[in-house]
């Protein structure tokens, strides 16, 4: 079965037509990585594929559930609660993370465990602490965001989309706001995510870490799926845009 | 008059400022919180007419509105206007303007949160209230604190105003006082009322954004 199915997606704002024909599925364990340059409609696919952007044109396909279903040319998207439960499917982790600044970070991460899913808060904090110490943050667990480093936000971040459990984890840029060696640690955590089976579609414009994580690898341009492949086969291309956009990191 | 006394009349003048002061802000605070909703609604038309009342309350002088509530029952509908009526024509009055206030100020701090607080809350499963009272509100109140700290001080100010429909606040007594006896003394006892006033408002003020320091 798969997780995720994205049929012919269209997506234009105004007279720019940013996302083409975009069809893509995603198998569970599956690690995609979506690389392309700026503009070339990435962040939008991302958008779309965790509902904060309505496609025009198109199916989105969560295990079998249709959160959107083309009918006479455009996207009918299924009723409020049905996508909430849709919903619980994704997390997404921000290129700006997005942590709720009034909260610690346990409370980012268990917050809406407690508030929205109405788990127990000792549950919630018994999750929440085994995710942070699985990510090395367990001592900051009653620090605010401000007092860490991008890295540690973003490992926060990460946690807070893991609380949920959900099926599919989406990545817009998660490095892109970060130094090499934050890079790094979030890196690592998202490798060990990796070993764990997460299925998991990654927008990055860290090639190496694409290559060495994949199992397939996307590269958009135009708001279309120019190729896509194992890492072996995209290095290798002989497409000369993918070559020439792999050549030059 | 001795000291004594003049202090003690103007003691209850204070009373009545400081009931003034406090149900305003008990109703204009909250109305405000609406106002802005109406203000930044989708709905063009309930925007439109927020706008409007909100540029009327602003651009026309707080005297004269107090007036208008004041006189409007008796020359809209007829109605007798008893004298137990002045106080709440001036608590509404006062409502009615400084929410319109409080609207514009709440409009600048929730805009000024960025959409990825909202995103995330959505991504997360928030439902739209929940997003608001638990996301949005307690970071908004926090940016918010140094305009109300300046409208809530001109308030303590403002009650003054109240003379014009003979309410008994602190500055109609004064004035009565200080033209009884040909002095102006009433008017510095006032004046350091108001002041002292002011600086328990400021300190308060103060006092609750080091509360909310504890993050950024």
């Amino acid at each position: 079965m798969n997780l995720l199915e994205i049929n012919h997606m269209q997506k234009s704002f105004g007279a720019l037509e940013v996302l083409k024909d975009i069809s893509l599925s995603v198998k569970e364990g599956e690690v995609v990585s979506i690389i392309g340059p700026s503009g070339s409609g990435k962040s939008t696919l991302l958008r779309c594929a965790t509902l904060l952007e309505q496609m025009d044109k198109g199916d989105l396909i969560y295990l079998e559930h249709y959160a959107a279903r083309e009918a006479e040319g455009k996207s009918i998207y299924a009723k409020k609660g049905e996508l909430k439960q849709i919903q619980k499917y994704f997390g997404l982790v921000f290129q700006n993370f997005n942590l709720f600044p009034h909260f610690t970070v346990i409370k980012n991460v268990t917050d809406a465990l407690i508030t929205v899913d109405k788990v127990s808060k000792e549950e919630a904090r018994e999750r929440g602490e085994k995710l942070l110490s699985q990510l090395g943050l367990l001592e900051k667990a009653n620090a605010y965001p401000f007092q860490l480093s991008g890295g540690q936000q973003q490992r926060v971040s990460i946690a807070r989309a893991l609380a949920l459990q959900p099926k599919i984890l989406f990545f817009d840029e998660p490095t892109s706001a970060l130094d090499p060696e934050l890079t790094g640690e979030v890196l690592k955590v998202i490798k060990e995510l990796a070993k764990e089976k997460m299925t998991m579609i990654i927008v990055t414009h860290e090639m190496q870490f694409a290559k060495e994580l994949s199992d397939r690898i996307i590269f958009m341009e135009d708001g279309v799926i120019q190729e896509q492949g194992t890492p072996e086969e995209i290095f290798a291309s002989q497409n000369e845009r993918v070559q020439n956009f792999i050549g030059k990191f | 008059m001795d000291v004594v006394t003049m202090l003690s009349q103007l003691g209850k003048g204070m009373l009545t400022t400081g009931e003034i002061f406090i149900l305003t802000l008990l109703f204009s605070l909250p109305l405000g919180l609406v106002l802005s909703f109406g203000r930044m609604a989708k709905n063009g038309v309930l925007r439109t007419v927020t706008k409007l009342y909100i540029s009327v309350m602003r651009g026309t002088p707080l005297m004269l509105q107090l007036l208008v509530v004041y006189f409007a029952p008796f020359y809209l509908f007829g109605m007798k206007i008893s004298s137990s009526y002045r106080i709440v024509a001036v608590i509404i009055g006062f409502v009615l303007n400084y929410a319109a206030y409080f609207a514009e100020i709440y409009r600048a701090g929730i805009e000024s949160i960025p959409v990825g607080q909202y995103e995330a809350a959505k991504i997360l499963g928030y439902s739209k209230g929940k997003t608001f009272f638990r996301i949005i509100l307690p970071q908004v109140i926090k940016r918010i604190l140094p305009p109300v700290t300046n409208e809530v001080i001109t308030l303590v100010k403002d009650t003054s105003l109240a003379f014009v429909l003979a309410v008994t606040e602190m500055f109609t007594i004064a004035k009565q006082i200080a033209a009884a006896e040909k002095s102006m003394l009433a008017f510095v006892a006032a004046g350091i009322f108001y002041y002292v006033f002011n600086l328990l408002v400021a300190f308060v003020m103060e006092k609750i954004e080091k509360k909310l320091s504890y993050y950024r």
